[in-house]
């Protein structure tokens, strides 16, 4: 039998009993859009997650004062409040090559205000390379200066959300405005930055670290984020910036350093793991629409016992009855992945709309692996019914006994 | 040419074992006009389908144009099947789905024949039958007369040398019975070897050569040109 022959045949005994194919065509496509939709699901978080770590910056670390680890040695008898993380300390990293940048940070709500407006937000002491490190782009004047970090400057650089509560339609650059009884010029506006880890980057207030300082009152610093020159120099980057600071803490190791790409890596895997977790729970539906797949098949068969009969008495061997029965489900197992692909890629394009900062998307290995799975099964569980149309004694399937 | 020689055909029904063909020889020329009848029981269902290669004896021999069939594999009796022999039904077996046109095709798809071949023999068998304004209608859609004509045209498509017809009228009218009887005789004519299995005495009478069963055995083989 010729292929078109064969598949003209099987399409007209499908298209023949049309309630019991388009019940198995929504039972596979079921199947195939929830996996892929899951999966898509699964994908989109770990994008999302990455994206937001990538937004921090690239081969970035952060360090903190005080160890979270603890050592098990003897409790210390002299107290253990860690020593402040100095703003000398931060600068004497850029002595290690394999650190590129550094940028202190000193971290408080402060009240700003312009005119009669005013707004309580978080104010950020930092230095020039606080904007490349993290990636923070200007959307208008510029960023920083990149003075010696000592010294402060009644400049602020503010976040765009924050620009228009202040200055609403007015022009900010350029004006002042007063942070915590302090006079600072607009120097810049950031770009429309969305958020960060939750962290509304719109609603922002950036001047120099030694002016941060004097604001807050305080001579420590909140962070430190260490930019290493490259992938490979973040392990040599963490181990000198640790070595440096223990020098000039009198050997004490009292900071945390965390590498940001690290936990990236652990989150990554996570999700990925949980994607994969998601298409095989996803999976199981598949095989269930395999199993109506088989059920039907099997009525198909005991309906059509007299026309197997006629086409082994028109001189058919089993071998063909069996391909044509076996051509049948996988057809139809076929043509339900194309339908749940179809709804898997509307579903997402809703998702989409819906949540447009949630990158959702079909991780490329799922389309194909339920089309795969479904055509599996239907080839699977279309073999009992085809054995069992192909063994039919055609004597008595003709005669209707 | 069909010879049957000492063919044993057993069932087991329950504890018992039935014979439902026992020590038949028979021996068919190309071209005869055969009619078998008797009773229900009597085996000649049994015959028709050892003769159809749809049954395999129990023992026995059965050369069909000289080629033992008996102890064939399956998938060479059916190539015999498909290119020797020809079926007709009481319940004209019409696949509901398919045309009168792609009926009467069936037998070449299976066989793999090219669609253009194929569309140029359906269409010749249809014209031979009378059918070509039927040709696109469902079996629904025809008259019984009309049905077992397509079924014969589906019978006769591949131009096998035997045409083996199980009560063809046994579902029709007198007319159409009768147009059918002709038809087949037609064909015999034309030179294919015609086996009727029917109750019918009416029909058995017209073959050439009939033959009687009675539990399982040839009672009679009578020859002689009633054919008229």
């Amino acid at each position: 039998m010729r292929t078109p022959d064969l598949i003209s045949f099987a399409l007209r005994s499908l298209s023949g009993a049309r309630t019991r194919t388009l019940l198995m065509l929504l039972a596979m496509s079921i199947g195939v859009a929830s996996v892929v939709l899951l999966t898509a699901l699964g994908e989109g978080a770990r994008r999302y997650v990455v994206g937001e770590f990538a937004q921090l910056g690239t081969h970035l670390l952060i360090m903190l004062p005080g160890r979270s680890e603890t050592t098990g040695g003897a409790p210390p008898l002299l107290g253990a409040t860690p020593r402040d993380l100095t703003l000398d300390d931060a600068m004497a990293l850029l002595r290690e090559r394999s650190i590129l940048r550094v940028a202190p940070l000193t971290v408080g709500n402060a009240p700003v205000s312009h005119g009669s407006r005013e707004r309580e937000v978080t104010v950020i002491g930092a230095t020039a390379d606080f904007f490349p490190i993290r990636h923070l782009t200007i959307g208008s004047g510029k960023g920083l200066p990149a003075l010696d970090p000592g010294r402060g400057a009644n400049v602020v650089v503010i976040g765009s959300g924050l620009r228009r509560e202040l200055f609403g339609g007015q022009r900010a650059l350029g004006q002042w405005v007063r942070i915590d009884d302090r006079r600072f010029r607009v120097i810049g506006i950031l770009g429309e930055g969305g958020e960060s880890l939750g962290q509304n980057l719109d609603d922002m207030a950036v001047i120099p670290v030694a002016s941060a300082q004097v604001v807050f009152d305080t001579p420590s610093l909140f962070r430190v984020l260490i930019q290493a020159r490259g992938e490979d120099d973040i392990e040599r980057a963490k181990k000198a910036a640790r070595e440096i600071i223990r020098e000039r803490h009198d050997g004490e190791d009292d900071v945390t350093i965390i590498s940001q790409d690290a936990l990236l890596s652990t989150f990554d895997k996570i999700l990925g793991a949980l994607t994969y977790t998601v298409g095989g729970i996803a999976a199981i539906s598949l095989v269930v629409a395999g199993i109506l797949i088989m059920n039907v098949m099997l009525v198909a068969v005991s309906q059509r016992v007299a026309e197997i009969g006629l086409l082994k008495a028109l001189g058919a061997p089993e071998r063909q009855v069996l391909r044509l029965f076996l051509v049948e489900s996988v057809m139809l197992a076929a043509a339900g992945a194309a339908l749940g692909v179809l709804i898997a890629a509307a579903g997402i394009l809703a998702l989409r709309e819906v949540f447009p900062t949630f990158p959702i998307a079909a991780p490329l290995w799922a389309t194909p692996a339920a089309v795969g799975v479904a055509i599996v099964t239907g080839l699977v569980f279309g073999v009992l019914p085809a054995r069992r149309a192909a063994r039919l004694d055609p004597v008595r399937a003709l005669s209707g006994r | 040419m069909i010879e049957l020689t000492g063919i044993e055909r057993d069932f087991a029904v329950g504890d018992e074992t039935v014979h439902a063909l026992s020590q038949v020889s028979l021996s068919l020329p190309d071209g005869d006009y055969v009619s078998v009848m008797g009773p229900s029981g009597s085996g000649k269902s049994t015959l028709l389908n050892v003769l159809g290669l749809l049954d395999r004896p129990n023992a026995g021999s059965y050369r069909l144009d000289g080629v033992e069939t008996t102890d064939l594999p399956e998938e060479r009796r059916a190539a015999l099947r498909r290119n020797h022999i020809g079926f007709v039904f009481q319940a004209f077996h019409l696949v509901p789905r398919l045309s009168a046109a792609d009926n009467i095709g069936l037998p070449m798809v299976l066989a793999g024949v090219a669609p253009d071949a194929r569309k140029a023999r359906v269409h010749e068998v249809l014209e031979s039958l009378d059918l070509l304004d039927r040709a696109h209608h469902r079996p629904d859609q025809l008259s019984g007369g009309q049905r077992q004509r397509v079924a014969i045209g589906r019978a006769i498509v591949m131009q096998p040398g035997v045409l083996l017809a199980d009560e063809p009228t046994g579902n029709l009218d007198q007319h159409a019975g009768g147009e059918v009887v002709g038809l087949l005789e037609r064909l015999n004519d034309a030179g294919i070897t015609l086996i009727v299995v029917t109750h019918d005495p009416v029909i058995g009478r017209r073959a050439r050569r009939r033959i009687r069963m009675v539990d399982g055995q040839i009672e009679s083989d009578k020859s002689g040109d009633a054919h008229t």
